[in-house]
C-alpha cells in the first residue's frame, strides 16, 4: 500500500487514524474481528507494527492474506485461549464490539492478552440514531448499515453505556476520541458523535 | 471438474546419491536413489522453487500425466499446474518419492546391492527428519539453496513443518495442511491395527515376502480399508453410501451387501495391487514417531523456536484424523514464537481427504497465499 493509499484509507475510516495515533512505532498488535485486514495493513504501513488479525469469515481470511497480513480464523466468542497473557502491546476491537455475544468475557480477555486495549464502535446515542427511533424506526446509517432483521449487531451501546461498563469491569479508560464524519467532536459527544474510539487498560 | 489445463505430459527422473545417509535410528544407507518430477522452470536466481511433500500413499507423481498412460494423473493435479493455485507458470515445483517408498526411490522392495536381494525387513525405519535430510540433498543436487515454499498435506504437512526446524534458513514459507504436531494415542492405535493386519498376514514372511514370490495382500487390503474409513467423515460416508444395498435387499449372508462394503473392498484391492506392504509399515511408523516437541519435554513452543519461515496452516472442519484443534496447536506455538502465520479452517464434508479435493475456498486461500509469495519474489 502506498502512502497515498494510506491517506485515502484514513479519510474513509477516521477511526484508523485515531488508532494509529495512539500506537507507537514497531508495537505488536492483535486486531480482533479484523475484517479484510485494512487496519493492520494501515498500521503496518504507518507504524511498522507486527500484527495478527482474528476473523471468522472465510472471505475475510482470503482478503487478509491478499493484503499480506497475518490472520487466524477463529471465533471471538470462544475466547483467546491460544494467545499468551500480555503477549501484545495492543489488542484492538475495531467496529466489532457491538457484534460480540460475550462482551464482558472478551473485554477481560483483551486485557489479559494485551497490555492495553483499543475499541471503536458506533455510538447508538448519536442524535441521528435517537431521531430515527423517535420517528419510529431503527436507525440505518453509514455506521449502522443493517436492517433490524439482518444485523450482526447484538450489543449496541452509547458512549455513556460503554463508560459505565468500563467502570464496572475494572477497566481504566486512558483516551477517548469521538468523531462524526471524520471530524473530532468535543461538545456533547454522546449526542453529537457518531463513532467513538477508546484506549484503555486494566485498572491497577 | 477442473477447468484449468493440466501440465500435460511429465517425466519421472532419478537421482543417485553415493554419500551415505545416516538415519535417526542410527542405520546407514550407503547409496540410494530418489525418484522425482519437476514442473515449471527454475528462474535465474533459483528463488522460485517449491517442494511438495507427499503423504502416506503418495509419490513423486504430483501433477500432469505420463505419455504412455494419460490416465495416470498426478495425485494433486487439481492444485498444481499452469494457472492453478501452485502455479507452474511462476514456480518451479518438485515432487519427490520419499525414501522407503515403492515408486522409484530406494525402499524395502529395491534390490540391496550388497546382497542382490530386496532389502525387505532389513530396510531401516525412516523418520520425517530423515526424509527432510534426503530432500535437502536433492535440493542441493538441483542447485536450490532456499525454497520459496515447502508444502504438504497430512504426513506431507509434517515434512513441511520439519523443514522449518531442520533447515530454517532454507525455506521462506511453509504450508502445513491437514497435519498435526504429533499423532494422538487414538491415531497411533489406528496405525497399529493397520500394521498388525500386515504383520500377521502369513504371506508377510517377516517382511521378506519378495523371495517367496507372494504379497501380503490380505493384510495390506485390511490396512487400507481401515485407513480409508478414518480419512472420510461420517457425513461423507452417509451421503455417498448411506445404507444402500447392492442387491436392493438383505441376502442373509456374509458377502458384500452394503455399498460401503463394496467400496472399501474395492479401495483395498486397488491399493494392495500396487502398494508395498513394507512401505506401508514404514510410512505409518514415521507418522507415529513424528513429534518435534519430544526433545523439548513436550514443549512445542520451544521446538519451533528455531523456525524462521512464514507459515500458512490449514485444517478441515470434518477431518477427525487430523482435527482442526491439532492444527491450532501448531498455530499457537508459532504465535508464541512471533512467527508470521495465517490459519484457515476450511469448511468441508470430506474428512481428512478434503486436502486432496477441489474446493473453491480452499484453493482461493492457497492461491492468494502463493500469489503473495510470487509477488514478494517479483516472479
Amino acid at each position: 500500500m502506498s502512502a497515498h493509499d494510506s491517506v485515502e484509507l484514513a479519510a474513509v475510516r477516521p477511526d484508523f487514524a485515531a488508532i494509529a495515533a495512539w500506537i507507537p512505532k514497531g508495537a505488536s498488535v492483535l486486531d480482533l474481528g479484523c475484517g479484510d485486514g485494512s487496519l493492520l495493513r494501515f498500521l503496518r504501513d504507518m507504524r511498522e507494527v507486527r500484527g495478527y488479525g482474528v476473523d471468522i469469515n472465510d472471505a475475510n481470511i482470503v482478503a487478509c492474506i491478499r493484503n499480506g497480513v497475518n490472520v487466524i480464523q477463529d471465533d471471538l466468542d470462544t475466547g483467546l485461549s491460544g494467545f499468551e497473557s500480555l503477549s501484545f502491546d495492543y489488542v484492538i476491537l475495531s467496529q466489532t464490539l457491538q457484534a460480540i455475544r460475550h462482551t464482558e468475557a472478551l473485554v477481560q480477555e483483551i486485557l489479559r492478552v494485551g497490555k492495553a486495549g483499543i475499541v471503536s464502535f458506533p455510538n447508538f446515542g448519536y442524535w441521528r440514531n435517537r431521531l430515527k427511533i423517535l420517528c419510529g424506526n431503527m436507525p440505518v446509517s453509514r455506521e449502522l448499515p443493517y436492517q433490524w432483521y439482518d444485523t450482526p449487531n447484538v450489543h449496541l451501546c452509547t458512549l455513556c453505556d460503554f463508560e459505565d461498563f468500563c467502570a464496572n469491569q475494572n477497566v481504566q479508560i486512558l483516551d477517548r476520541r469521538v468523531m462524526t464524519g471524520g471530524e473530532q467532536v468535543k461538545v456533547l459527544p454522546n449526542l453529537l458523535g457518531s463513532t467513538a474510539v477508546y484506549r484503555f487498560q486494566r485498572r491497577a | 471438474m477442473n477447468s484449468l489445463k493440466s501440465l500435460g505430459v511429465v517425466n519421472a527422473q532419478r537421482a543417485t546419491f553415493d554419500t551415505p545417509l545416516k538415519f535417526s535410528s542410527g542405520a546407514v544407507l550407503p547409496r540410494y536413489e530418489l525418484a522425482y518430477e519437476t514442473y515449471g522452470t527454475l528462474n535465474a536466481d533459483r528463488s522460485n522453487a517449491i517442494l511438495v511433500c507427499h503423504a502416506l500413499s503418495g509419490n513423486h507423481h504430483v501433477a500432469g500425466y505420463y505419455s504412455d498412460n494419460p490416465k495416470n494423473v498426478g495425485w494433486w493435479d487439481n492444485m498444481i499446474g499452469p494457472g492453478k493455485p501452485v502455479d507452474t507458470d511462476k514456480f518451479f515445483v518438485i515432487g519427490m518419492n520419499n525414501l522407503g517408498g515403492c515408486h522409484g526411490s530406494t525402499g524395502p522392495s529395491s534390490i540391496n546391492p550388497e546382497t542382490g536381494k530386496p532389502y525387505g525387513s532389513s530396510f531401516p525405519v525412516v523418520t520425517v527428519e530423515d526424509w527432510v535430510e534426503s530432500q535437502a540433498r536433492l535440493a542441493d543436487r538441483l542447485g536450490i539453496e532456499q525454497f520459496a515454499a515447502v508444502l504438504g498435506g497430512s504426513l506431507g504437512g509434517m515434512q513441511a513443518m520439519q523443514w522449518s526446524l531442520s533447515f530454517p534458513q532454507r525455506v521462506r514459507h511453509v504450508l502445513i495442511i491437514a497435519a498435526a504436531p504429533h499423532l494422538t494415542a487414538e491415531n497411533i492405535a489406528f496405525n497399529d491395527v493397520a500394521r498388525n493386519a500386515i504383520l500377521t498376514d502369513p504371506d508377510f514372511h517377516g517382511g521378506d515376502f519378495y523371495q517367496y514370490n507372494v504379497v501380503p495382500t490380505r493384510g495390506l487390503r485390511l490396512a487400507r480399508m481401515l485407513g480409508h474409513i478414518t480419512y472420510l467423515s461420517d457425513d461423507a460416508m452417509a451421503d455417498k453410501f448411506g445404507r444402500s444395498l447392492r442387491a436392493g435387499k438383505l441376502g442373509f449372508t456374509y458377502d458384500i451387501e452394503f455399498e460401503i462394503e463394496s467400496y472399501l473392498r474395492y479401495q483395498g484391492d486397488k491399493f494392495a495391487a500396487y502398494f508395498d506392504a513394507n512401505t506401508y509399515l514404514l510410512m505409518t511408523k514415521a507418522l507415529d514417531y513424528f513429534d518435534p516437541a519430544r526433545e523439548y519435554g513436550g514443549n512445542l513452543d520451544k521446538a519451533f523456536s528455531a523456525a524462521q519461515a512464514n507459515f500458512l496452516v490449514l485444517s478441515f472442519t470434518t477431518d477427525w484424523r487430523f482435527a482442526p484443534e491439532r492444527s491450532r496447536e501448531i498455530v499457537h506455538a508459532l504465535l508464541h514464537n512471533r512467527r508470521n502465520v495465517s490459519y484457515a479452517e476450511i469448511t468441508s464434508t470430506h474428512g481428512h481427504d478434503s486436502f486432496l479435493m477441489q474446493d473453491q475456498h480452499y484453493h482461493d486461500v492457497m492461491r492468494v497465499y502463493l500469489d503473495r509469495i510470487a509477488g514478494d519474489l517479483s516472479i
